[in-house]
């Protein structure tokens, strides 16, 4: 059987322009019950539209950052934000603010997170915003949800609002010893109100329930095999489909014989273009059908890995970036100068869990379960892709088996809706390992060229630095230097990529702290020196200093084995790494020893926030050491896990993370 | 033909070709065991068959007729936790938890034939599973901790 194609294909997408939210104040409490909400900002068209408030035309911007609070009246508190839970354990420590501003157990939160059609948009969760930014708004829509608890039971009990403390989701009287449950004066109201941006917050140091190493609020799920991720998931009636792939990145399908899978009793195929999928009852016949599918492509040239970096700074374009002062005369005239370029690969996220989606259609209204940071980018690709409004396409996101920057589109999640269209049934899309290497997207590759100066008394005098299309993140050196030029020069890749954890600023700071240690080693300086006499970051140094004097940087060195510092500031936060290396017989790295010291401001949760930067470690050690992609011709050479090499336990050094709060 | 996971009994339909993976997710509806390469290179997908730790993706069924299956559904009992998952909780192991399963199906199998396993033991044992969320230190310490909370 061939069904008619869908419109995907043809790329004239039309944006919808429509803001028709099917979530509204009245539906909102239905659903909710009673109780008292707290919408973050006015600016966003559904928290307006709950509000009662008249949108403005099209000049809407529900861009903005938003969440909402509810307290119902059985003392449930649920919080609605559109970002999602990929393993960085945001759905414990957002909960942990909520309930210190909030005055409330950490179990009697519900996170309703990355649902389109439950929770406020989101760009998406990526760029360690979500403890930063949502963090900080999820707990000025507490605290107000909190003061508007007491206003209510201080007009209720007709005392004054002085009078009343709230502990542990009561508020109290401190004089009368009066008390009810939030529950109690909430009772059969309605009521919703704006987030109160100038309110008071309990400062960190007295932090009762954030500040604590609460431990995952899901944990057992995981530990029982009980939590379903999206590739867990199934819904009465779903087929599963599977799509016919080419041998590399934009190859053109010429000629496909579809007749051999066709007869296979149950299997329906869905041609529209370069797009051939199969949809069966069961994913065996899937694989199948594919199987007997001959297909002729016709692949467009592209590099392989060994051009690959002359082909970067050759179609590299001018750049944007910062200069100051006359860099090539300081080089020019400087006593000490380094030079050096550095290749950077391409590599792979490698999710735990691929991309995995199930669509199903009813009517015009689609409504997608799958793993991404990105559910609103991904009811944008739905919406564009099949020219429905917002509200026919929903996109809901159960914690998810990781992304790491990976999962910001909705590859599955279109394949998954296009072929539940055209078979009007629901269909499950799950990635293979290999269909992970192929299609989904690199972080990167690029050349960084830089060329830098010193005097002898180890005083920077110059810095050139050019990325070619690994990214801007980072760029910027925290050394003090009077003639500086960093400029980042972005590519049209010839594979597909995107983010990556961190972006570019690995390889940034990578390259940029060898250059450093060259350059001290050419006047014979201690590279901690030289860097403590460039640096005028404060916080930069606290870190290096903390790492070097836990890792004993002065005295434990061993002549067979070498020993490196680097440092860096990113996203708001500082972290400098020292690491002990040998040379082993094959003539490979080993990391013996890792000691990093890292600080971001406050700390929500010190034993996941330790998790994080651990697992940061174990992955940077795979980007440094052996990890990349291989690739001829734009065609994949090592796509599986026995042939790219990721970090496993044998890799792992002793590690021990200094976190300065 | 029939099979037994965690003390049950299961038909395995008509066709005996497939690999347990698929028949444990896509048949029996049991996920908790995951999909994460095909090739027995991640284990992700670990089960025990008569105690022995085995990638279930590339294990064919028509290979387990009278053996004894356990997957992460079967490690809990009525009683609660099994010790091993309370200390994977208790050391607040994962992040994204997709190769909890695996590292508790193959740790398990480890546990059981040396109770107090050296680090060089566990690290050797373990080295099949890939976490890419980097948690591999805090595994070990609650293998460790199990070590002593299983005796």
């Amino acid at each position: 059987m061939r069904t008619t194609p869908t419109q995907l294909e043809k790329e004239e997408l039309q944006p919808s322009s429509l803001h028709k939210f099917s979530l509204d104040r009245r539906k909102f409490f239905k659903m909710l019950g009673s109780g008292v909400a707290i919408t973050f900002l006015i600016t966003d068209s559904l928290g307006k539209q709950l509000l009662g408030e008249k949108m403005s035309g099209n000049g809407v911007d529900d861009t903005t950052v938003n969440a909402w609070i509810h307290v119902g009246e059985n003392n449930v508190v649920t919080v609605y934000t559109g970002k999602v839970e990929i393993g960085q354990n945001i759905r414990t420590s957002l909960a942990q603010l909520v309930a210190e501003e909030l005055y409330v157990a950490v179990d009697t939160i519900e996170m309703v997170m990355g649902d389109t059609g439950l929770t406020p948009y989101d760009r998406g969760t990526f760029g360690s915003l979500s403890m930063p930014v949502m963090g900080s708004l999820l707990r000025k829509a507490a605290a107000s949800a909190r003061e508007l608890l007491l206003d209510m039971a201080a007009k209720e009990w007709k005392v004054s609002k002085a009078s009343l403390k709230a502990e542990n989701g009561v508020v109290k009287n401190i004089s009368s010893k009066k008390s009810a449950r939030y529950g109690e004066i909430i009772k059969g109201k309605k009521l919703l109100q704006k987030v109160n941006q100038k309110i008071d917050l309990i400062p960190a140091d007295e932090w009762k329930i954030a500040g604590t190493s609460f431990p995952k609020v899901n944990g057992v799920s995981f530990v029982t095999g009980e939590h379903q991720y999206a590739s867990d998931l199934k819904i009465p009636g779903m087929m599963h489909g599977k799509i016919l792939r080419g041998p590399a990145y934009e190859s053109k399908l010429e000629s496909v014989d579809l007749s051999k899978a066709e007869s296979i009793p149950g299997v329906t195929i869905i041609r529209d273009g370069n797009f051939v999928g199969v949809v069966a009852p069961d994913v065996r016949t899937t694989e199948k059908a594919i199987a007997l599918i001959q297909d002729q492509w016709m692949t467009v040239p592209k590099p392989s890995r060994d051009e690959i970096f002359d082909y970067l700074v050759q179609h590299a374009d001018e750049g944007r970036g910062d200069s100051k002062g006359d860099v090539s005369n300081a080089f020019k005239n400087a006593a000490a100068k380094v030079e050096h370029d550095f290749h950077i690969d391409y590599i792979a996220h490698v999710p735990l869990e691929t991309r995995s989606a199930i669509a199903e259609w009813i009517d015009d209204k689609v409504t997608v379960w799958t793993g991404t940071q990105r559910p609103f980018g991904v009811q944008e690709e739905l919406m564009k892709g099949f020219h429905i409004t917002k509200e026919n396409a929903r996109v809901i996101v159960p914690d998810t088996g990781s992304g790491y920057g990976g999962k910001h589109t909705g590859d599955a999640a279109l394949e998954a809706a296009r072929l539940a269209k055209a078979v009007k049934k629901p269909v499950k899309v799950t990635w293979t390992r290999e269909e992970e290497f192929n299609w989904a997207y690199f972080r990167p590759a690029g050349v960084i060229d830089v060329k830098a100066s010193c005097t002898n008394e180890g005083l920077l005098t110059s810095w050139q630095f050019h990325n070619y299309n690994s990214g801007g993140s980072g760029i910027e050196t925290p050394y003090d230097v009077a003639n500086k030029e960093e400029k980042y020069h972005p590519v049209k890749s010839p594979l597909r990529q995107g983010s990556y954890r961190g972006l570019a600023g690995t390889a940034n700071i990578f390259a940029r702290e060898c250059i450093m240690d060259d350059l001290a080693s050419s006047i014979k300086m201690d590279p901690l020196e030289f860097r403590l006499k460039n640096m005028t970051s404060p916080r930069l140094r606290d870190v290096l200093v903390a790492a070097t004097e836990k890792f004993g940087y002065k005295n434990k060195k061993s002549a067979e084995h070498g020993y490196g510092i680097a440092c860096g500031e990113e996203k708001g936060s500082s972290i400098a790494t020292c690491a002990e290396v040998v040379t082993q017989v094959d003539g490979s790295f080993k990391v013996l020893r890792l000691v990093a010291a890292f600080e971001c401001g406050a700390i929500v949760n010190p034993s996941n926030l330790e998790n994080q930067i651990l697992g940061a470690l174990v992955q940077g050690i795979g980007g440094a050491l052996f990890e990349a992609v291989d690739f001829k011709e734009g065609k994949i050479l090592n796509a599986s896990l026995s042939h790219y090499r990721v970090p496993r336990f044998s890799d792992v050094p002793v590690i021990e993370i200094v976190m300065l709060n | 033909m029939e099979i037994i996971i965690n003390d049950k009994k299961y038909d395995t339909g008509p066709d005996d070709s497939v690999n347990l993976l698929y028949l444990l997710r896509e048949q029996l509806e049991l996920t908790g065991s995951k999909y994460g390469c095909g090739e027995g290179a991640c284990g992700a997908c670990t089960v025990l068959v008569d105690g022995n730790p085995i990638p279930s993706c590339i294990t064919p069924i028509r290979s387990l007729k009278n053996k004894k299956i356990l997957t992460i559904e079967g490690v809990a009992n009525k009683n609660g936790l099994h010790p091993l998952q309370q200390a994977f909780l208790d050391e607040d192991v994962f992040q994204c938890g997709y190769c909890a399963s695996g590292m508790i199906m193959s740790s398990l199998s480890l546990l059981e034939k040396k109770p107090s396993p050296t680090e060089e033991e566990i690290i050797s044992a373990m080295d099949r599973n890939i976490c890419r969320c980097g948690t591999y230190p805090r595994i070990v310490k609650a293998i460790k901790r199990a070590s002593v909370s299983m005796k």
